[in-house]
C-alpha cells in the first residue's frame, strides 16, 4: 500500500485542494447562478435568450465543481462530510432542489413555447435564487459553528438558521449577481450589455454594503476571531486583504462607468477572492468549526494518497479542456437557438 | 434522544388539531384517526424514511444513465457513419437524437448532483465508517468522468460552427467514453458494498484500505459492470427500436426509422443472448458470495439438493414457505451449481434478522428475467422477419416493438431492486447494517424532504418526459441532400456581429 505520508503533509494538501475546488465552484457557477437570478429583470425575451446562451455550454461543467466539492470532501475528509451534511441537511436539500429547477430549465426552455416557456423562465430564476441563497446560508451556518458529539452532529435541525446566516445568504445572492452582470458585460453587447452594466453598478453597492456587514459581524461571533482580525500584530498582517478589496471595488466602479468590457469580470472575481481568503483565514484550521480540524477529519493517508495521484494528473487536464471550452465559445453570444 | 420527546409533544398537538378538523366532517372515527396519523407522519422510523428517500432519488437517477450510456455510444456510431458516408439520413438521425440526449442528460445531471450529497445527508455514519474506501472511488468518478462528459457535451451541443467535423465527432466519442468511465467507478463502489474486501477494521471501528486492486476489482465487480453496461445498451436499443417502429407504423420518416429499428435489432440480436449469459454468471457469483440473496431470489426456504426453480409463488415470511408455488423440479440447482442435485442453502440457514425482504427480491428478479426473455424473443422474431424481408413492413411486429420501448428501464430498475434489497439488512454486506448507518437527522426533516423530492421529481421529470414525447411526435427535421454540408454548422451560427446587433436588438425596444 503506497502512501505519501512520510514525505508530505497530506491533510494540508487536501485542505488546499478542496478549498480551491470550492472556490472554483463559487466563481464558475457563481456567474451562471447570478445570470439566473437576474433573468426576469432583463429588458426583453431576446435578452433572456442571449443570457441563457452565454452560459449554456458551461453550466454543466461549472456545476461539476460542486460535485467535486462534495465527492472530494467525502473522499479526503469523510468525518467532516459525515458531520456537515446532517448538520446542514435542510439548506443542502433545498439547494439541490433549486439546482434541479434551474438545471432542467436550460433544456426545457427552448423546447417550450408560449406560457409554458414562462414556467421555465421562473424555474430558472427561482431555482438559481434558492440555490444561491442556500449556499450563503450554508456558509453562514458553517461560520457560526457546528455542535458535535463524538463523531457525529449533535445539534438541532434548524441550528444553521440565524440572522447571521440570513445575512450571508443575501450577501451571496448579491455577490453572484455581481459575477453574473459582469459576465454579461463581457459576453453580450447592445441593450443586454447596457442593462447588465447599469445593474452591475447597483449590485456593486449592495455587495460592498454586505461585505462590510459580514466583516463587522464575524468578529463578534467568536473571541478568537476578534483577536485575529483586531489584535496586534495580526491586524497589520491582515490589513492588506481589506485594502485590496477596497481598491478592487473602486477600480470596478470606475470600469463600469468607463465602458470596459472584460476587466469588470476579472475584478469582481478578485473581490470574491479577497472575501474567500478572509473566510479562509478566519476559519483556519477548522474543517468543522469549531470542533474538528482538517487534520482530525482527514481520511486514511492511503486513501488521500490514492486520490492525490489522480488529482495531480487529472486536475491539470480538466483545467486545460475547461479552458479550451471557454476559448472555443469566446466572444459575444447570439440569441439564436443553438442546436 | 432529546428530540424524541420533542417529537411526541408536537405529534400530540398535531393529532389534536387534525382530530378536530376531521371529526367535524364525521367521516372518520377517533381511533382510526389516531392510528392513521401515527402511521403517516410520526411512527415511520427514520431508517425506513432514509431508505425510501435514497431508493426514490437513486431509482429516478438510474433511469437517465441507463439510457444515456447507450445513447451516447449510438450517437458516436451515427456520427461516424455520417462522416464516412456523407448520407443525409445519418445527419438527420444525429440532429434528432441529440435533442433527446440533451434533455435526458440534463435530467441525469441534476438528479446525479443530488446523489453526491445523499450519502452524507442520509447515511452519515456509513460515510464516516467507509469513507476511506468508497470516497476515493467516487472521487475518481468525478475526476475521470463527470468533467469530461460535462465539458464535451457543451461542445457536442453548441460547438457545431466552432469546431471541425472531426473535432465534433471526437467530442461525441469523448462523451460516450465518459459515460462508460463513470459506470466503471460507480459500479466498482457499489460492488464493493456487495462483496467487500481489501480492508481492515481499525480500533476506532473505521475501515482502512489494505489493497486497492482488491477493493476496486472486488469479486462481483466485473460481472456487475458487464451486466449493467449491457443492460444500458439494450435499454437504449429498445427505445430507439421502439421509436423507429412507431415511425414505420405511422409510415413517417421511413429512411430514419429503418436505420433505427434495424440497428436496434442488430444490437439486440447479439446482446440479449450475451446478457442472459452474463446474468447467469453474475448469479453464480452472487451464489458464491451472497448465498442468502440467491435464496431470496429463488424463494428457497429449506436447504436442499436438487432445488426446483420456482416460477410463481407468494413467499410467506410468517410460515417461512411459499404459497401457490409453481416450480420446475431441480432446475434452480442445475442453473446455479450446474448439477442436477447441487445443494442450495435455504433462507432458514440464516437467522431472521440476517435475511433480506424475500418478496421484493423474489418478484423483482422474475420481472427482470421475464423482460430479458421477452427481449430475446423480440430479437429472434426480428431476425426471422429480416431474413424474410418483412421486418420493415410487418405492422404487428412494429406494434410489439413499440410496446417493448420502456422494457429496458423496467428491467434495469427491477435488477437494481434485486441486488440492493437483496443485500439488506446490510449497507456494506456483512460489515455495516443499514439501521446503524443512518444520519442523526430528525424524522420530520427526512419526511418533508422526501415529500419535496417526490413532488419536484414528478413535476420536473414529468415535464421532461412530455418534452421528449413531443420531440418524438415532431420527428427528425427533413434536410435536403445539398444542405448537408452547409447545415452541419448552420444551426446556431452567429450572424455577422454588425448585422445581428442591428436587426435583432433594435427591434425589441
Amino acid at each position: 500500500m503506497f502512501s505519501f505520508e512520510p514525505w508530505v503533509n497530506l491533510p494540508l494538501i487536501w485542505a488546499i485542494l478542496i478549498a480551491t475546488a470550492v472556490f472554483l465552484y463559487v466563481w464558475l457557477d457563481g456567474f451562471d447562478l447570478g445570470v439566473g437570478i437576474l433573468f426576469p429583470f432583463a429588458p426583453s425575451d431576446q435578452c433572456r435568450d442571449r443570457m441563457m446562451n452565454s452560459i449554456a455550454p458551461f453550466w454543466d461543467g461549472n456545476e461539476t465543481w460542486l460535485v467535486l466539492g462534495g465527492g472530494g470532501l467525502f473522499a479526503a475528509f469523510p468525518l467532516a462530510y459525515a458531520v456537515l451534511m446532517p448538520a446542514l441537511y435542510v439548506p443542502v436539500i433545498l439547494m439541490l432542489l433549486g439546482l434541479i429547477f434551474r438545471g432542467v430549465a436550460f433544456e426545457f426552455r427552448f423546447k417550450a413555447h408560449g406560457h409554458s416557456r414562462r414556467i421555465w423562465d421562473y424555474s430558472f430564476h427561482f431555482g438559481s435564487l434558492v440555490a444561491a441563497f442556500m449556499q450563503g446560508m450554508i456558509l453562514g451556518g458553517f461560520i457560526q459553528g457546528i455542535t458535535v458529539d463524538g463523531r457525529s452532529f449533535a445539534g438541532g435541525p434548524l441550528d444553521w438558521l440565524s440572522e447571521f446566516s440570513v445575512m450571508t445568504g443575501i450577501a451571496l445572492v448579491f455577490g453572484y449577481c455581481l459575477l453574473g452582470t459582469t459576465w454579461l458585460v463581457m459576453k453580450t453587447d447592445e441593450i443586454t450589455q447596457a442593462w447588465a452594466r447599469k445593474t452591475a453598478s447597483y449590485v456593486l453597492i449592495f455587495v460592498a454594503f454586505f461585505m462590510v456587514m459580514v466583516t463587522i459581524t464575524m468578529p463578534f461571533l467568536d473571541e478568537e476571531v476578534r483577536e485575529l482580525w483586531f489584535g496586534m500584530p495580526s491586524f497589520f498582517y491582515l490589513l492588506p486583504i481589506p485594502l485590496v478589496a477596497i481598491g478592487l471595488f473602486a477600480l470596478l466602479w470606475r470600469d463600469l462607468h468607463h465602458g470596459r468590457e472584460y476587466r469588470p469580470f476579472v475584478l469582481s472575481l478578485g473581490i470574491f477572492f479577497t472575501a474567500y481568503l478572509g473566510f479562509g483565514i478566519t476559519l483556519w484550521p477548522w474543517m468543522v468549526p469549531y470542533e474538528i480540524t482538517f487534520t482530525q477529519a482527514a481520511a486514511a493517508p492511503e486513501s488521500q494518497s490514492l486520490l492525490l495521484v489522480g488529482a495531480l494528473i487529472l486536475l491539470p487536464i480538466i483545467l486545460a479542456y475547461t479552458a479550451y471550452s471557454y476559448y472555443l465559445f469566446r466572444g459575444k453570444t447570439s440569441h439564436e437557438s443553438t442546436y | 434522544m432529546l428530540h424524541h420527546h420533542h417529537v411526541e409533544k408536537k405529534s400530540d398537538i398535531y393529532l389534536k388539531f387534525r382530530r378536530q378538523s376531521f371529526l367535524n366532517t364525521g367521516i372518520i372515527g377517533k381511533t382510526e384517526l389516531t392510528c392513521l396519523c401515527k402511521i403517516i407522519m410520526f411512527d415511520l422510523d427514520p431508517v425506513l424514511l432514509a431508505r425510501i428517500q435514497f431508493a426514490f432519488t437513486i431509482s429516478f437517477h438510474i433511469i437517465f444513465p441507463a439510457f444515456t450510456i447507450g445513447l451516447a455510444s449510438w450517437l458516436a456510431v451515427v456520427e461516424w457513419r455520417w462522416l464516412r458516408t456523407g448520407q443525409v439520413v445519418y445527419q438527420q438521425l444525429y440532429k434528432f437524437w441529440i435533442k433527446i440526449f440533451a434533455v435526458t442528460f440534463g435530467m441525469g445531471v441534476v438528479s446525479g448532483v443530488v446523489m453526491s450529497y445523499q450519502f452524507g445527508t442520509n447515511w452519515s455514519v456509513f460515510s464516516d465508517q467507509v469513507g476511506n474506501i468508497i470516497g476515493p472511488l467516487l472521487g475518481y468518478e468525478v475526476l475521470t468522468a463527470f468533467f469530461l462528459e460535462a465539458t464535451f457535451l457543451g461542445i457536442m451541443l453548441f460547438g457545431w460552427d466552432r469546431v471541425s467535423r472531426r473535432m465534433h465527432f471526437t467530442s461525441t466519442v469523448v462523451v460516450a467514453i465518459g459515460t462508460l468511465i463513470s459506470a466503471f467507478w460507480i459500479l466498482s463502489a457499489n460492488s464493493w458494498m456487495q462483496t467487500p474486501q481489501g480492508f481492515t477494521i481499525g480500533a476506532d471501528d473505521l475501515l482502512y484500505p489494505t489493497n486497492w486492486m482488491a477493493i476496486i476489482f472486488n469479486p462481483s465487480f466485473p460481472y456487475r459492470l458487464a451486466h449493467m453496461v449491457t443492460a444500458a445498451y439494450l435499454t437504449t436499443a429498445f427505445v430507439i427500436g421502439g421509436i423507429g417502429a412507431y415511425y414505420l407504423w405511422r409510415q413517417r420518416y421511413q429512411a430514419c426509422a429503418r436505420i433505427m429499428l434495424g440497428m436496434a435489432l442488430l444490437l439486440a440480436v447479439f446482446l440479449t443472448p450475451l446478457q442472459i449469459i452474463i446474468g447467469d454468471m453474475h448469479g453464480m457469483n452472487t451464489f458464491e458470495h451472497q448465498p442468502v440473496k440467491v435464496a431470496a431470489i429463488e424463494g428457497i426456504w429449506d436447504t436442499q439438493q436438487g432445488a426446483p426453480l420456482t416460477l410463481f409463488a407468494l413467499p410467506n415470511t410468517q410460515t417461512e414457505s411459499n404459497d401457490y408455488a409453481i416450480a420446475i423440479p431441480k432446475l434452480a440447482s442445475l442453473i446455479l451449481t450446474h448439477e442436477l442435485n447441487g445443494e442450495i442453502k435455504g433462507l432458514k440457514e440464516w437467522p431472521q434478522d440476517e435475511r433480506p425482504p424475500v418478496g421484493t427480491v423474489f418478484w423483482s428478479f422474475r420481472i427482470m428475467v421475464g423482460i430479458g426473455f421477452l427481449m430475446l424473443l423480440t430479437a429472434v422474431i426480428g431476425a426471422i422477419l429480416y431474413f424474410r424481408k418483412t421486418l420493415f413492413t410487418s405492422r404487428r411486429f412494429h406494434l410489439w416493438c413499440m410496446a417493448m420501448t420502456p422494457s429496458g428501464f423496467v428491467a434495469v430498475l427491477a435488477g437494481w431492486f434485486v441486488t440492493e434489497v437483496g443485500r439488506q439488512p446490510y449497507v456494506a454486506y456483512g460489515i455495516i447494517r443499514t439501521a446503524e448507518a443512518v444520519s442523526p437527522v430528525v424524522d420530520e426533516s427526512i419526511a418533508l424532504s422526501l415529500l419535496a423530492f417526490v413532488l419536484v421529481y414528478l413535476f420536473i421529470f414529468g415535464a421532461g418526459t412530455y418534452y421528449i414525447l413531443h420531440l418524438i411526435a415532431k420527428g427528425p427535421d427533413i434536410l435536403q441532400p445539398d444542405q448537408a454540408e452547409e447545415t452541419y454548422g448552420a444551426h446556431g451560427v452567429e450572424t455577422p456581429p454588425l448585422a445581428a446587433s442591428l436587426t435583432t436588438e433594435s427591434g425589441e425596444k
